[in-house]
Parts: C-alpha cells; structure tokens; sequence
C-alpha cells in the first residue's frame, strides 16, 4: 500500500470517529468512535515512522494504544456505574455538566 | 551626682517587678509597699541630690535612634538646679500620696490595689523622666506617657461609666494639644536639627524657633489646662482623690509650666509668644476662679482653683519672670497637694462630693479641718504661709501689662471667697445631712498631709533657695532678670483683696449676714453661664460630634455601601452575565465535542491562510 | 546549605511533618508546628547583630541556578530591611500558632495552611530573584482563602443605599464572601505583578534582583507605567485606597490567626514589594510618582481613621485601622527621605505585632462572648482584665505612645514628611494619630470599661496569655531599643536612598 493511501485510511478513520462521537446516541458507541479516533492517529503515526524510517515514532504509537486500553477500562466502568446510577445510557439525556 | 539615678529609677524598678510579677501585684498590701519603699528611695535620694548639689549642669546622653541626617536623636538626662529642685517636689508629693492612699483606698480588694500602685510606679517615674529630659523629643515621650498615666488613674475605677468618660476627655484633650507639641517638635528639628536643650537655647530668634516652641506651647496649654483646654481637668476629678492631688494639682498638670520654664532661655526670644502665654494665662487665672464660684462639688472647686493657679503661672511665664512662674510652681504643689488630700478626707468620711450635703465637719474632724485651712490660706495668700510669697511675686512681675494685671489681681479676691465658701459649707454649720456619721480619717492619712501642711506653710520662705538654684539651670545665665521697678502697694492690695474674699465668704455661708441663694437667683443667667462653664464643653462636644462622628458616619457608610456597592455591583453584574451565558452549556457531551471540532475547524482555517 | 534556607525549610518541613501525623494526636500537631516556628525566630533575632553594617548590601547570599536559560535562580539574601520584615514574621508565626492552640476543627490542615503560608511569607523576604519572588508571594496569598473559609466567621450585612439589593444575593460578610473577595482582590494585583516582573526580566535580560538593579534601562514613560503597575500589584496587598475594600471583609471573617497573619504581616509584603520593586528597580518613575503615593497614603490614614469610627463591628474597626496604619507604612516610603523609610519598614514591623495583638484579642473576645457589635459589649475587664490590659496596650501603641513601638515609627514617618518634599503631609499624619485616639480608646471604654455585665465570661487562658504576652513584650523591646532593628535597618535605608540621589 502507498503511503497516500495509508494517510487517506487515517484520515477516514478519524473523519468517521468524530461523526461517531457527534452523532451516536449509545454511549457505547461513543467509546467505539473514540477508539476509531485513536485508531486514526495511530495510524497516521505509524505511517509517517514508516515513511521517514523513524522508530521513536513507532513507539509513541505503543503508548497511544496502551492509553487507549486505559480509557476504554475506565471509560466502561464509568459508564456502568453512570447507567447504574441514573439508568440512562444516551449521551444526550445525561446533563451532569451542565453549568 | 550619680543619686539621679537612683532618683529616676527606683520607681521603674517597682513598676516593672509590679507589672512583670503578677503574683505580687494581686496581693494588694505588700504591692503597695513596694511601690512605697522605692518612692522613699527615690526622695531620699533627691534629697541627697539637692543637698550634693554643687551648682553645675551635669548631662548624660546615648543615641536613641541611628539617622544619618539627623545625628542627634539622642536621649539623656540632665542635672541641673531646675531638675533638681523639680524632682524633689515630685518625689516628695508622690511618697506623701502614695502613703495616704494607704488609708484612703484601704476598702479597694487586693488585686486592684495593686493596679492602683503599679500606675503610681509608672507615673512618678514618668514624671522624673520628664523632669530629668535633656532634649525635647524626650520631654515629649514623658510627657505622653504621663498622660497615659492619667488616662489610666482617671477612669481607675473602670466601672464607673462617669470615669471612664472623664479618663477619655482628659486624654482627647491633652493630645489635641500634643498635636501642637508634636508639630512644633517637628518644625524645630527638621529646621535646625537637633532638640537638645543646650543647643535649642543657644539659637538666634528666627521664624522657626517662633512657630516650633508656639507649638510646645499648645502641648503645654493642654497638659497645664490653659483656655480653652482646660475642659478636662474638672471632670478628672473622677478619679481617685490621691490621683487628683498628685497628678491634677502637684504634678503632671504643672509639667507644661516646668516645660515652659525649662524652655525659658528659648522663649526670651520670642517676645509675641510671650505676650500670648501672658494674655491665656491670666485669661485662665480668671475663667476658671469665676467658674469655681457656683461649684457644689468640693474636688471641682479645687481643680478649678488649680487651672486657675496654673493660669497665673503661665502669666508669669510670659512675663518673663520664670522664677516667679517655678516658686509658685513650688509652693502650689505643697498646698494644693495639701488640700486635695484634706478634701479627700473629707470624702472619706462623708461618701459624697458635695459640700451642700456637708457641714458641720470641724467637731468631728477637727484635724482634717485645720489641715485643710492651712492649704486654704495658703492659696488665698495669706502671710507668712507660702502662697502669699509666690503669689506676690508674679503679680509684681506682671505689673507692667495692666489688663492681664488687673484680671490677676480681681482673681485674688475671687481666689480666697470661693476657697472659703468652700471651707465655710464644708467645716462650719449645722451637718445638712443627718444620717451621715463623720469620723476622723486614719494616722496613715493624716500624718502625710500633716508633712504637705508644714510645707504648704514655710515653703515661702525658700524663695531665695529657688531662685538660687534655678539661676544654676541650663541657659538661665542668658536671661536678663533686670530688676524693674514696681511700684510698692502690690503686695497689700494683694493681701487686702485676699482678706476681703475671706471676709465675703464668711459673711455669706458662715455668719449668713447676706444670702448666697438670693445673690445667685438675682443674676441667675450670669450663675447659669458660669454653672455651664461658659459652654466651653458643648462647643467642644459639637466639635467632636461634627468634626469626628458626623464625617465618621459618612465615610463608613460610603466605604460600606458606595466605593464597596461599587464592587459588589461589579461582582453581582459577572454572576449575572454568566447565569445568561450558561444556556450555551447545557451538558450533553457531544454539544461540546461540536463546539471542540468548529472550534478546531476554525483555527485550521485561519492557520491555513484560506 | 544556606542560613537563610532555614527560613523556608523550617516551617515547609514542619508542614509536611504535619501532613504525616495522624488527626487524632492534638498536642503531637501543635508541638511540631510550634518546633517549626522556632528556629526562624531565633535565627532573625540573630541576624540583626551578624549583618555587617559597614559593608551593607545583601548579606547570607545563596544562588542555586533553577532555570539558567531565562536567568532563573534560587537566589537569596537579605540587607536590613528584609531582616526587620523576618523578624516580624517570625513572632507573628510563633504567636499566631499559640493563639490558634485550642482551635477544634480539623486542627492538623489548619496548621499545614498556617506553616505553608509562613514560608511563602518568609521566601519573599528572602528571595532577590523574581521569579521566585513571585512564586512564593503567591504561595502566601493562597492559603489565606481556605484559613478563611472553613474556619473563618460569619455576619451578614444588610445592604443599603444605591447598590443595597446586590447585597443579599452576594451574601455580603458571609466568611465564603470575605475569602472569596480578598483571593480575588489578591489575585488582581498579582495579575499586575506578574506582568510587571516578566517585562522587567524580558528587557533587563534577568529575573535576579541584583542584575536588574545594574542593567535594567527604560524609557522614562515606560518605566513609569511599570511603576503604576507595580504598586497597584502590590498596593492592592497593602490596603491602598481605594482598593481597600478586600480587607475589613477579609479580616472580619478569618480567624484569629488568619487576621493576624494577613494583616499581621501578609500586608506588609505589598508594602514591602512597592518598596522593593517599585522604588527599588524603578528608582526615577518612583521618584517622580511619589507625589501620587503620598497622596494616597495621606487618605488612607484619615479615611481609615475615619471609617473605624463608624464600625461597630469590633473586627471591622480593627481591620479599618489596618487600612489607616498602612497609610502610615506608603507615606513613610514616598517621603523619600531616611527618617520616612526606615519609619516606613518600622512601622511595617511595629504595626504588624500590634495588629496581631489586637486581631487576638477582638478574636478572643468574641470566641468567648459570642459578640461582635460594640454597642452590645461593655465592662468586660471585669471578667477579662489581662484582654482589657493587652487591648489597651496595644491601643495606645496604636495612637503613638512613647514607650511602645509605634510612637517610633510614626514619629520617624512623621519627621521623614516634613523633611519631604511635601511638608503638609506631616499634618495629616500626625492628625491621623489624634483620630487613632478618639476609636481606639472609645471602644476599649465600650468593650472593657463600665458595669459588669450578667454573664460571667472567660479570660484569656494559658497559650492565649503565651501570645498576648509575647506581643506585648515585642512591642515594649522595639519602643524603648528601637535600635535592635534600627541599627542595621538604617544603614540599608541610606544605601538604598542613594538610588534617589540621597
């Protein structure tokens, strides 16, 4: 695959993660946009540390996918518990934050 | 001449064990020795001092603040015939009332005794300061901290809301002079430099020395009660009867004559000063002996008896006389000392201030009352008793300016009627209050006002004594006491107008030949005004009214709810603008994301370049 | 290591001591922050005699390099106006820690705030590099919110005149409203500094004290701007009209060692930071704007004085004569002359143990009656004579008596005004002392004096009585020896008038 091709695949990724996270009611589907998102950027990294041959690059993709686990674990566990607590899983019913 | 400091600094000694020793000051009794003892020490070094002394000016001095551009702040002490003379009255007049206090607050319970002695301490050591003051910035530090003194020994019986007010009219009135004082002192020293005495008296006459030392003077005029400070002595009364003879008659209220008489070497060169002292001096004498005419407290007519006395010593001050001024200084501490305890004896026995309800006190209390008599012929000036002396010399010395002369001399016959008005109500009659049963006061009272008596009597005789010694004062060889010629009938009309207040006094409240009542009811608004004391109080009052309280409410509530409304408009109006734009937030997490992704849009776009 | 770190490690240490030991442990608590207050104290009683007066300048140097590249430094040093400020604090830490010894509620956090609140203190004191001047200026600012706020006190004020309805939504005189507008108000003014210090460093290149002072070279105009922004920074800190308003609020709601820290000694440091910074790195912009700070000084002292005539709130009537004493502190510095500046730092040192006494006291007072209003007060030396004593006393230091510290600071700030380029701004000083008078004595007779009240009160017990002895004592060594602080303030006060051409 051609390093283009690569970059348009990140950038499709991303662009539909971030439709995902403005657009999906589930906040569960939220969660799996933000992973597309992060997916996207890893992506993209490895590309260009492909591309330029610079490993370091690389490396930083391992901790992207490394945060990511991280926030899917404790993005979960807040879910449940938000779900447990007001039993509401949609994004838009939940107006916590509001100032 | 090391005896000064023994002198100076006994008292402070049994004020700081007083103050520092709790234990000590509650016990009462044994405080008050201890205060006694080291007063003891004190005269009997001031004795020694006064007999060693061997004619010179002796002076001590250390640097009290490093400046740089003013290398002479110092402190120290100055030995000379003034100081010492001066200090041995204060040390004299203090053991005797600290003595008599024994027996007059023997009812008072332990520990405020003890608070009653330790102010003592502070106060006669104050004292001493101020007469062993070398510069002026450390007479003013004295002079200040016997004015705390009073403050604290006027309103000593805190609980009386009478006293506590009188202890706050004494201090705010003493340090609207001290304004005077403070401003003076500062124009003298950021003018020539230095305070010292020594180098103050040997100054050319310049404006500067007029405007520095006319602000000592107002210093002077509060502390010494001069028109129209003088509003505050008559309430001091409130305090204890001793405070009152040591501090409102002997001692503290005299310090603005000792400064002035201090200050003489200076002052002669200033002769529209001079005039001015002169004029309130002899305006004082006369305001106050009027006002002590229909007084019916016993210790008010002798604190107007003192502001007026003290009036005639600051005329003779500005006669140029400073000798006359320091003997009658002299001699009116001894008896007027004398006549506060007698009066304070008198209360003792009687509980109350008011001579209408007394009378008939010479059988029961016949010691009191032929003490009080001595004290009472020497203020009228009567001879040979000293207040005849002293007072002739200064209405010789002011012969030469006739108005204030002539205000002098009427108050001689205004001087002996009130005092024995004040005698005759007190000591002869039937008692116009029968429940009350006198008794003679204890030994422990009597005997120091039996020592204050024998002064008050021969202290005349020691004009020559005190002259002599102040001629070795610093400065005083640079005063030219030209011996003017005066004309020779002075002394008897003095002593004539004396003898016929007595006689009036005694016609109308002993023999009853006319009636006082009537008198007063026939010039009943002439009565009244003086009953008001010319009002000089309201306008004081009004004074204080409008020129603190109203502009303090004014300030207070514009800084409350103007400057600070201001703020909290401010404050009120964020709080609102947010509460508007809080309906862009309403929490829902992708609304927020959205605003994230245009915002970033946005950025990109103008990053860009597009 | 440093002498001068033992200022910052000492109290830093004791707070982190602090933070290990359980809550439960009372005395465990007060004896650690007690153990931390006093090496400062025996170290600035020290100095005074060690600071070699013949070579002036900044004495006990330090510099570890913090950040080379932008000039940033642990740098430290004191000359003998700093010291006179450490001295101060360091008997307002001790005294204020025995004031505190019975607080109940969460007594360890308290001490942790009061001990990391003193190091920000004494750092600023110390520090000759901006930076870190500023870091630790905002380190003392902070904890003063949460003193405030969890244990501070509260009394509502009805809202009258024009703005009165914004009153009861705001809460005016709640303890939340106090901390919160005095943190605020602080902050404003550290906006200001911050500024400030990075356009000096920019253009001098540094952010040592000591390098500025040599290279830095501004435009007249611009420098005189800095100046404004400099002393509103600071000024805000020190009380200056009209951006005053923070601190009766403030004071009135904190504790009792809340209000003598703050106005004890944390006003001191905006005085102290105009004086530093302002007329210090700005020497010409702060000679030519003098005119403006004496001025405002000059109302300062009679607004104060006026404005505590008015309270009856007895917190609000000491917190307004703060105001009007801190008038005395800028008019002493924009004198200009030597008697004003070392009056100025005296009666920094003088008017922050007195204040400390008195904020105690009014403290104690209404801990024990639970009253605050004046006018509902009366004759309680019958119960309190060792409060009437201190409250007195502290009064009269207040309106200058001879024999207690403040107659020597005013009577030097006094003689620097009217050897000043503006003589009349002795009057109102000295007229300003006159009013101290008539409030300070009028409400020592309507709190203490009079006929004993019904209820029996408590006087001032064991480690209350340490405190107010230690204050007492401070304010009698510094009036009669004044030149414990005096000898080695006054040489640095001629050295850093020559700035001036003095």
């Amino acid at each position: 695959m051609s390093f283009r091709a690569l970059l348009f695949l990140s950038a499709w990724m991303f662009a539909t993660g971030i439709f995902g996270v403005l657009s999906r009611r589930h906040v569960v589907a939220l969660l799996l946009s933000i992973e597309l998102l992060f997916n996207g950027v890893n992506l993209a990294l490895l590309t260009f540390a492909w591309a330029y041959g610079a490993l370091s690059a690389a490396s930083l993709a391992f901790l992207g996918i490394a945060v990511t686990v991280a926030e899917v674990a404790v993005g979960l566990a807040i879910f449940l518990l938000v779900v447990r607590l007001t039993g509401k899983a949609a994004a838009d019913e939940l107006k916590q934050l509001a100032g | 001449m090391k005896a000064f400091y023994l002198v100076l600094f006994a008292p402070f000694v049994s004020f700081a064990l007083l103050a520092l020793w709790p234990g000590l000051r509650r016990s009462g009794k044994p405080a008050a020795w201890t205060s006694i003892a080291a007063v003891a020490v004190s005269l009997l070094s001031a004795i020694a001092l006064f007999f060693q002394y061997d004619g010179g000016v002796h002076e001590v001095r250390w640097v009290w603040i490093p400046l740089a551009h003013f290398p002479s702040l110092t402190v120290g002490f100055l030995v000379d015939g003034l100081s010492v003379v001066m200090a041995l009255v204060v040390a004299l007049v203090a053991f005797a009332v600290q003595v008599y206090s024994l027996g007059y607050m023997s009812e008072e319970p332990p520990a405020s005794l003890g608070r009653y002695y330790t102010y003592h301490s502070l106060f006669t050591f104050s004292m001493l300061g101020l007469v062993f003051a070398n510069n002026l910035l450390e007479a003013y530090i004295f002079w200040e901290l016997v004015g705390a003194c009073s403050y604290l020994l006027i309103g000593f019986w805190f609980y009386k809301p009478s006293a506590a007010r009188a202890a706050l009219k004494a201090f705010w009135t003493t340090r609207l002079g001290d304004v005077g004082f403070a401003l003076g002192i500062a124009v003298l020293f950021a003018h020539f430099g230095f305070l010292s005495y020594d180098k103050l008296f040997a100054l050319e006459p310049s404006h500067a020395l007029f405007l520095g030392l006319l602000g000592v003077y107002v210093g002077a005029m509060g502390k010494s009660a001069q028109f129209p400070l003088h509003i505050w002595l008559p309430d001091a009364m409130e305090g204890p009867t001793p405070v009152s003879a040591l501090i409102h008659a002997a001692t503290m209220v005299a310090a603005g004559v000792f400064l002035m008489v201090r200050l003489m070497p200076a002052l002669q060169h200033t002769p529209e000063l001079l005039h001015l002292v002169l004029w309130i001096g002899a305006i004082t004498a006369f305001l106050a002996a009027t006002m002590a005419l229909v007084e019916r407290d016993i210790k008010r007519v002798l604190a107007f008896s003192t502001i007026s006395q003290l009036g005639y010593m600051m005329a003779a001050v500005g006669a140029l006389s400073a000798g006359a001024a320091f003997f009658h200084l002299f001699t009116h501490a001894f008896f007027k000392a004398l006549l506060f305890l007698a009066a304070g004896s008198v209360i003792h026995a009687m509980h109350t201030n008011d001579m209408f309800a007394m009378g008939g006190l010479a059988r029961p209390m016949r010691w009191t009352m032929i003490l009080f008599l001595v004290g009472a012929l020497a203020l009228a000036g009567m001879p040979p008793l000293s207040g005849y002396f002293s007072k002739d010399e200064i209405l010789v010395a002011t012969a030469h300016a006739p108005v204030p002369f002539a205000l002098l001399m009427i108050t001689v016959f205004l001087t002996a009627f009130y005092m024995f008005r004040a005698f005759f109500l007190t000591f002869t009659g039937e008692p116009r209050n029968p429940e009350s049963h006198p008794h003679e006061s204890p030994v422990v009272m009597l005997w120091p006002m039996g020592v204050l008596a024998i002064l008050a009597a021969v202290a005349g005789f020691f004009g020559s004594t005190v002259h002599e010694m102040l001629n070795h004062s610093l400065g005083f060889e640079s005063l030219h006491s030209g011996e003017e010629h005066h004309p020779a009938w002075i002394p008897y009309l003095g002593l004539g107008l004396g003898l016929l207040g007595i006689l009036v006094a005694w016609m109308g409240y002993a023999r009853r030949i006319f009636r006082p009542e009537r008198v007063y009811a026939a010039f009943y608004p002439l009565a009244k005004v003086l009953e008001e004391r010319y009002f000089i109080d309201h306008i004081f009052l009004l004074l204080y009214w409008l020129g603190y309280n109203t502009v303090a409410t004014v300030v207070g509530f514009v800084d409350r709810y103007i400057v600070d409304g201001v703020v909290n408009f401010v404050t009120w109006a964020t709080f609102e603008v947010g509460k508007a734009l809080r309906r862009f937030h309403n929490g829902v997490v992708q609304d927020i994301l959205l605003g994230v992704v245009v915002g970033f849009l946005i950025l990109a776009f103008f990053a860009t370049g597009f | 290591m440093n002498l001068l770190s033992v200022f910052l490690l000492s109290p830093f240490i004791g707070a982190v001591l602090l933070f290990f030991i359980p809550r439960g442990s009372r005395t465990l608590i007060r004896l650690v922050a007690l153990l931390s207050a006093l090496p400062p104290l025996a170290l600035s009683v020290y100095l005074p005699f060690v600071y070699d007066t013949a070579r002036g300048g900044f004495q006990f140097l330090g510099e570890i390099p913090l950040l080379p590249e932008l000039g940033i430094a642990y740098l430290v040093g004191v000359d003998g106006i700093s010291i006179a400020l450490l001295f101060l604090t360091a008997v307002i830490y001790l005294t204020a820690i025995f004031t505190s010894w019975r607080i109940q509620t969460r007594d360890k956090e308290f001490f942790i705030y009061l001990a990391l609140l003193v190091t920000g203190v004494f750092g600023v004191f110390v520090s000759l590099d901006l930076f870190l001047f500023f870091l630790f200026y905002e380190l003392a600012v902070l904890p003063m919110y949460l003193l405030i706020g969890i244990w501070g006190s509260t009394k509502e004020i009805p809202g009258r005149g024009v703005f009165g309805w914004t009153y009861e939504a705001l809460k005016v005189g709640t303890k939340e409203y106090g901390a919160m507008k005095l943190t605020l108000y602080l902050l404003v003014g550290s906006a200001f500094i911050l500024a400030g210090i990075f356009y000096l460093a920019v253009h001098g290149g540094s952010f040592s004290y000591l390098a500025l002072q040599q290279s830095l070279d501004l435009p007249p105009d611009v420098a005189r701007v800095l100046f404004l922004v400099f002393y509103v920074g600071f000024g805000v800190l020190a009380g200056i009209w009209p951006f005053h308003t923070w601190s009766p609020d403030g004071h009135a709601a904190a504790p009792a060692a809340g209000s003598m820290m703050h106005a004890g000694v944390l006003m001191k440091l905006g005085a102290y930071g105009v004086l530093r910074v302002g007329f210090g790195l700005l020497p010409e912009a702060g000679a030519a704007l003098a005119w403006l700070v004496g001025t405002i000084a000059v109302i300062n002292i009679l607004y104060g004085a006026f404005g505590a005539g008015w309270q009856d709130d007895i917190k609000y009537l000491i917190a307004y004569s703060s105001v009007s004493h801190m008038g005395v502190v800028m008019l002493g510095m924009a004198t200009l002359t030597e008697p004003g500046v070392a009056g100025s730092v005296y009666q920094m040192v003088s008017h922050g143990i007195m204040t400390g006494l008195l904020f105690t006291i009014v403290n104690l007072v209404y801990h024990k009656t639970h009253v605050r209003e004046i006018s509902r007060m009366g004759g309680l030396a019958h119960f309190q004579p060792v409060l009437a004593t201190a409250f007195v006393v502290a009064g009269m230091t207040s309106l200058g008596l001879p024999g207690l510290s403040g107659f020597v600071a005013e009577f030097l700030v006094f003689l620097g005004a009217f050897t000043s380029q503006h003589p009349w701004w002795a009057v109102p000083a000295i007229v300003g002392a006159l009013l101290t008078s008539i409030y300070v004595l009028r409400a020592a007779r309507n709190i203490f004096f009079g006929p004993a009240p019904v209820h029996a009160v408590e006087d001032a017990q064991g480690s209350e009585v340490v405190s107010i002895v230690c204050l007492v004592a401070t304010l009698v060594l510094l009036g009669v020896v004044p030149r414990f602080l005096l000898d080695s303030l006054q040489p640095t006060v001629v050295e850093f008038l020559k700035l001036f051409g003095g």
